[in-house]
C-alpha cells in the first residue's frame, strides 16, 4: 500500500482533511519516544487504498521543537511515497514557507490549497494553475470542511511519478555555497542531498552533528551567517511570485469578524473577568448538582422537593420503579448539570450490570469470597474508574471547544505575564485549571506545551489542584473535625486546603524550574489563529480517541491494581477470606500497621495508638481512586466499632466516631489531632494521585521521568504534611521551617549564580 | 527612523530592518515570518502589558516584549 504523509502548518485544516480522507479508520498512537500524537488511517476512495500518515502541525523543518524533528525524520527516514502539503489559502505567505522547505526533499509533493472559499468570500483571488507552474508540483483546490476536491486531490496524488528531485528557491542566490555543501553529502551518497545542504548552510544543529559537517559548512559558507539570508530569500521568493498568483482586493481597513471578537475577549479590562466567567460555566456545567442555581444559591434557599418528598422514592429502598430511577438521573431535589446527568446515567447502567452479575452468582451458589471479589473487587474497582468517564469527557469537550475556536491561544496571550514569573508560559494555565476537575484530561492537555521541561513540571503539580474526587475527603475530614471537636468552620477548612494546594504548586514549580528542571523560560512566539466554529465531527473523533484510551487503561492497569488491593484487604496472612467487617485482620491492615510509624512526623502515625493504621490504609487505598479514602474510613469505622449506624454518604459521622475512639484510646491532645487530620488531607491532596491519573501522567511524561515524578509526589506530600502537623502542634516550629526553607532557597540561588557548587566541594574533599 | 519592536505603541507600523537574538529565538522568529523586509503593525498589548500582538504577513502573531526586543523596525 502506498503511504502519503500529510504535512502543514498548525490551524490550516489538516485535522479536518485527515478526518475527511480516512473517516473512521484513523488510528491514534504516539510517535516512538515522544508524546506527540501519531495518527494514521486508510483512504479508500481512490483506485487503490492509500495509507495516510498525519504529521504534527509545523511551521518549518528546523530542529527546535519535537514536532518539527518528528516530521523531518519521518519524511527523511521512512520514505513516504509522497507528501500532501496542506496550505491555508487565507494565509498563503507563511504557509508556503514550509512548502519551500518540503520541496527541497527528494520526494513527490502535492499542494492541497485549502479554505479557498474563505479567500473568495474576502473578495481575493488565487490562481491555482499559476501557483502550480511557479512551484513545479501539482496544486489542487480543496475545501476540507465541505469535503470538496478530496477525490481530485487523491487522484492527482496517486498519478504523481514515484521519483522527484528536490528543488530549491535559493537557486541563483547561493549557487556556489549550495554546490559545495551538496558535494559533501553526495560524496557519502546521502539521500536528499539538497535538503541537507540547505539545512547545513542554515547551521542546523542536527546537520552539524554529522562527521565533518563543521568543516563542510566552513568551506561552503566561508564563515558567513546564512541563516537570515536563507529565511529572507524564501520569503522574498514567495512574495515576488505571489503577486502574479494572488489578486488581493483593495484593503478596506474593515475589521474582520475575528477582530471584533478579539476586541472583546482580549480587552484590556474585561479579558480576565470574561475568562473567569467562561471557566466558571465550564466547571458548573460539568460538576454542579444545582444547575444554574435553580435551587437557590445556598442550601437554606433550596425549594425543590426531593423524590422522597414527592413520595416517588423511599429512604431505604430508593426509587419505586424504573421510571423514577430514570427521573433521578436528571432531578432529585435539585436539577443536575449535564456532566452529572451523564455520570448518573452511566452509574445506573453499571449498577444494574453489577447487581445482575452478583445476584446471578449468589443464586448459582458461588462462595461468598467469589461474589465479593467479583462484585466489590473487580466490578466495583473498574466501575469506580469508569464512573469518572462522563465528567472527564464533558470537561474535555468544553476545553476542546475552547481550543478549537482559538480562544485558548488568547488565554495564553492574556495570562503569559503571570506565568512567566514561575518559569512557565501562559499555555500552562489551562492544564492546571483543568486539574480542579480531573487530573486525567489535565495531563493530556499539557501536550500544548512545546517545552519538555515545562510540560514535566506542569504534569507534576497538576494533582495539587485538588480534583473533584478529592473534595469528599476534604468535606468529610473537615466535617469530622468540626463535629468531633466543635471548633472551626468546615467550609473555611475546605477552602483553605484548595489555597494550600495552589501555593504548594507554585512553590514546587519554582523549585523545579530552578533545580532539576532548569531551563530558559520557553519562548512565546505564537500564532493567534482566527476564531472559527469548532467542527462537531472533529470534536467527536477527538472524544472517541480519549474514550478508547481511557477504557483501555481501566481494563488493564487499573483492573490489575484493584484486584490486588481487594485481595490484600480481604485476605488474612494464612489466606483466609475475610468479610468487610474483618478488614482489621487483613494483609492490608498489617501493612498499614507496618507503615504507620512512617507517618508519625505527619501526625497520623504511631501517636494515634492501636487504631491509627486506618489512616495509613485509607491513604493506600486512595491510590486506586481518591473516593476510596472515605469509603475505607467508613468500612473501617464499622470494623473497629467506632460507629454503629447505617452509614452516611458523606462519611462525616463515621469519621467523628473514629476521631472520638482514637482520642480516647491514644490520649492525643485535641490540638495535635486537628493538626494531624489537616496534615492528612494535605497529604492526600499532594501525594501520588489515583491510578487513572498516574497512568495518564506516565504516558504524557518524557521517557524515564515517571519514577522521579512518583518520588516527587511522595516527597512533596510528606514535607507538606510534616510542616502542617508540626507547626499546628507546636507553633514555634514555624521558625525552624522558615529557617530551613530560607537556607535551601539561599543555597539554590547561590548555586544558580555559580557562587556555590556542591559537587566541586565534594570533589575537592576527595582529592 | 528605526526602533525596537518592544518600544512600539499600539497602532504603530513599520518595516523590519534586522532580527538579532540568540539562535533558537531568532530561528523561531524567522520561521514565523519575522524577517527583514516584512511589514508589521502593532495590534495590541495583553491586559498586563506584555506580551504584544502584531499583524505580519497577513496573520496575527503574539510575542513577548523580551523577544520583540530582538526585532529592529524602520518606522515612518
Amino acid at each position: 500500500m502506498k503511504i502519503f504523509a500529510l504535512a502543514g502548518n498548525p490551524n490550516c485544516g489538516k485535522t479536518t482533511l485527515f478526518n475527511a480522507l480516512t473517516g473512521a479508520t484513523a488510528h491514534v498512537g504516539n510517535w516512538p519516544g515522544v508524546t506527540v500524537d501519531k495518527r494514521d488511517g486508510v483512504y479508500k476512495g481512490g483506485s487503490e487504498p492509500v495509507n495516510i500518515v498525519d504529521l504534527p502541525g509545523i511551521y518549518s523543518l528546523s530542529p527546535y521543537t519535537p514536532e518539527e524533528v518528528i516530521s523531518r525524520n519521518y519524511i527523511l527516514d521512512e520514505h513516504p511515497d509522497g507528501i500532501i502539503n496542506i496550505v491555508d489559502a487565507t494565509n498563503l505567505e507563511r504557509n508556503l514557507y514550509l512548502t519551500t522547505q518540503l520541496l527541497e526533499i527528494d520526494v513527490p509533493v502535492i499542494v492541497a490549497l485549502n479554505m479557498m472559499d474563505e479567500v473568495e468570500k474576502a473578495g481575493d483571488k488565487i490562481d491555482a494553475k499559476a501557483l502550480e507552474s511557479v512551484l513545479g508540483v501539482p496544486v489542487v483546490e480543496i475545501s476540507a470542511l465541505k469535503s470538496k476536491g478530496i477525490k481530485q486531490l487523491m487522484d492527482r496524488a496517486l498519478a504523481m511519478s514515484a521519483q522527484r528531485k528536490g528543488t530549491t528557491v535559493l537557486k541563483g542566490v547561493l549557487d556556489k555555497q549550495l554546490e559545495t555543501a551538496c558535494a559533501y553529502y553526495e560524496a557519502d551518497e546521502v539521500k536528499s542531498p539538497l535538503f541537507h545542504a540547505v539545512k547545513l548552510l542554515e547551521s542546523d544543529e542536527i546537520e552539524l552533528e554529522r562527521k565533518g559537517a563543521k568543516d563542510a559548512l566552513e568551506k561552503a559558507s566561508s564563515g558567513e551567517d546564512l541563516e537570515a539570508v536563507i529565511a529572507d530569500e524564501r520569503y522574498k521568493y514567495i512574495s515576488t511570485n505571489l503577486s502574479s498568483v494572488k489578486v488581493k482586493k483593495a484593503d478596506k481597513g474593515v475589521l474582520t469578524k475575528s477582530d471584533k471578537i478579539d476586541r472583546v475577549l482580549t480587552h484590556r479590562v474585561w479579558a480576565i473577568p470574561i475568562f473567569i466567567v467562561i471557566l466558571f460555566f465550564v466547571f458548573h456545567l460539568t460538576f454542579s448538582e444545582n444547575l444554574l442555581f435553580l435551587n437557590g444559591f445556598t442550601e437554606d434557599m433550596g425549594w425543590m422537593p426531593s423524590l422522597v418528598d414527592l413520595g416517588l422514592a423511599t429512604e431505604e429502598d430508593g426509587a419505586n420503579n424504573f421510571g423514577v430511577e430514570i427521573l433521578a438521573i436528571f432531578y432529585d431535589g435539585t436539577v443536575y448539570s449535564p456532566g452529572v446527568i451523564l455520570t448518573n446515567f452511566l452509574n445506573l447502567f453499571l449498577d444494574h450490570i453489577s447487581d445482575g452479575i452478583v445476584t446471578l452468582m449468589e443464586n448459582g451458589g458461588a462462595a461468598e469470597w467469589a461474589t465479593g471479589l467479583v462484585g466489590d473487587g473487580i466490578l466495583g474497582g473498574i466501575f469506580a474508574v469508569l464512573g469518572f468517564l462522563p465528567q472527564i469527557l464533558t470537561l474535555f469537550l468544553f476545553f476542546s471547544i475552547l481550543e478549537d475556536t482559538g480562544y485558548m491561544a488568547r488565554i495564553a496571550f492574556v495570562l503569559d505575564r503571570i506565568f512567566r514569573r514561575f518559569g512557565l508560559s501562559g499555555r500552562a494555565f489551562m492544564p492546571m485549571i483543568m486539574g480542579f476537575g480531573c487530573s486525567v484530561p489535565a495531563a493530556v492537555n499539557t501536550r500544548t506545551l512545546a517545552d519538555e521541561k515545562e510540560r514535566t513540571a506542569t504534569i507534576r503539580v497538576i494533582p495539587f489542584f485538588s480534583c473533584g474526587a478529592k473534595l469528599p475527603i476534604l468535606t468529610a475530614v473537615a466535617g469530622g473535625i468540626v463535629t468531633a471537636f466543635g471548633v472551626g468552620n468546615a467550609d473555611v477548612i475546605t477552602f483553605g486546603m484548595y489555597v494550600l494546594g495552589i501555593c504548594a504548586a507554585i512553590v514546587c514549580v519554582l523549585l523545579m524550574r530552578n533545580t532539576t528542571l532548569k531551563g530558559e523560560t520557553p519562548p512565546f512566539i505564537m500564532e493567534l489563529p482566527a476564531y472559527h466554529l469548532p467542527l462537531f465531527k472533529n470534536l467527536m473523533i477527538h472524544l472517541w480517541d480519549k474514550t478508547k484510551h481511557f477504557v483501555k487503561k481501566a481494563f488493564t492497569i487499573i483492573f490489575a491494581s484493584t484486584i490486588i488491593i481487594w485481595l490484600f484487604s480481604h485476605l488474612s496472612w494464612n489466606w483466609h477470606y475475610l468479610p468487610d467487617e474483618g478488614m482489621q485482620n487483613s494483609i492490608l491492615a498489617s501493612i498499614g500497621m507496618l507503615v504507620q510509624p512512617i507517618f508519625t512526623p505527619l501526625g497520623f502515625g504511631s501517636q494515634l495508638g492501636q487504631f491509627g493504621w486506618v489512616f495509613a490504609v485509607a491513604a493506600i487505598t486512595g491510590l486506586i481512586a481518591k473516593e476510596n479514602v472515605i469509603a475505607t474510613f467508613t468500612t473501617l469505622a464499622l470494623c473497629i466499632g467506632a460507629y454503629a449506624g447505617n452509614g452516611t454518604e458523606e462519611g462525616i459521622e463515621e469519621l467523628t466516631g473514629l476521631i472520638t475512639v482514637i482520642t480516647a484510646d491514644s490520649g492525643i491532645s485535641q490540638g495535635q489531632f486537628i493538626a494531624a487530620l489537616i496534615a492528612f488531607i494535605a497529604f492526600n491532596m499532594t501525594t501520588i494521585p489515583c491510578f487513572a491519573a498516574c497512568a495518564t501522567a506516565k504516558a504524557e511524561l518524557p521517557k524515564g521521568q515517571f519514577k522521579w515524578t512518583l518520588l516527587f509526589w511522595l516527597a512533596a506530600s510528606y514535607i507538606v504534611g510534616a510542616i502542617i502537623y508540626t507547626v499546628g502542634s507546636w507553633w514555634w516550629t514555624l521558625f525552624i521551617w522558615v529557617a530551613v526553607i530560607a537556607a535551601v532557597t539561599a543555597l539554590i540561588v547561590l548555586r544558580n549564580l555559580g557562587k556555590f557548587d556542591i559537587i566541586s566541594i565534594f570533589k575537592r574533599r576527595k582529592s | 527612523m528605526s526602533k525596537l519592536l518592544s518600544e512600539f505603541t499600539v497602532g504603530e507600523s513599520g518595516k523590519i530592518k534586522a532580527v538579532t537574538g540568540e539562535g533558537k529565538i531568532r530561528r523561531r522568529l524567522f520561521d514565523m515570518g519575522v524577517t527583514p523586509g516584512a511589514e508589521l503593525i502593532m495590534r495590541k498589548k495583553a491586559p498586563l502589558g506584555d506580551p504584544i500582538e502584531i499583524t505580519i504577513r497577513g496573520y496575527e502573531l503574539t510575542l513577548r516584549k523580551s523577544e520583540a526586543a530582538c526585532v529592529e523596525v524602520e518606522t515612518g
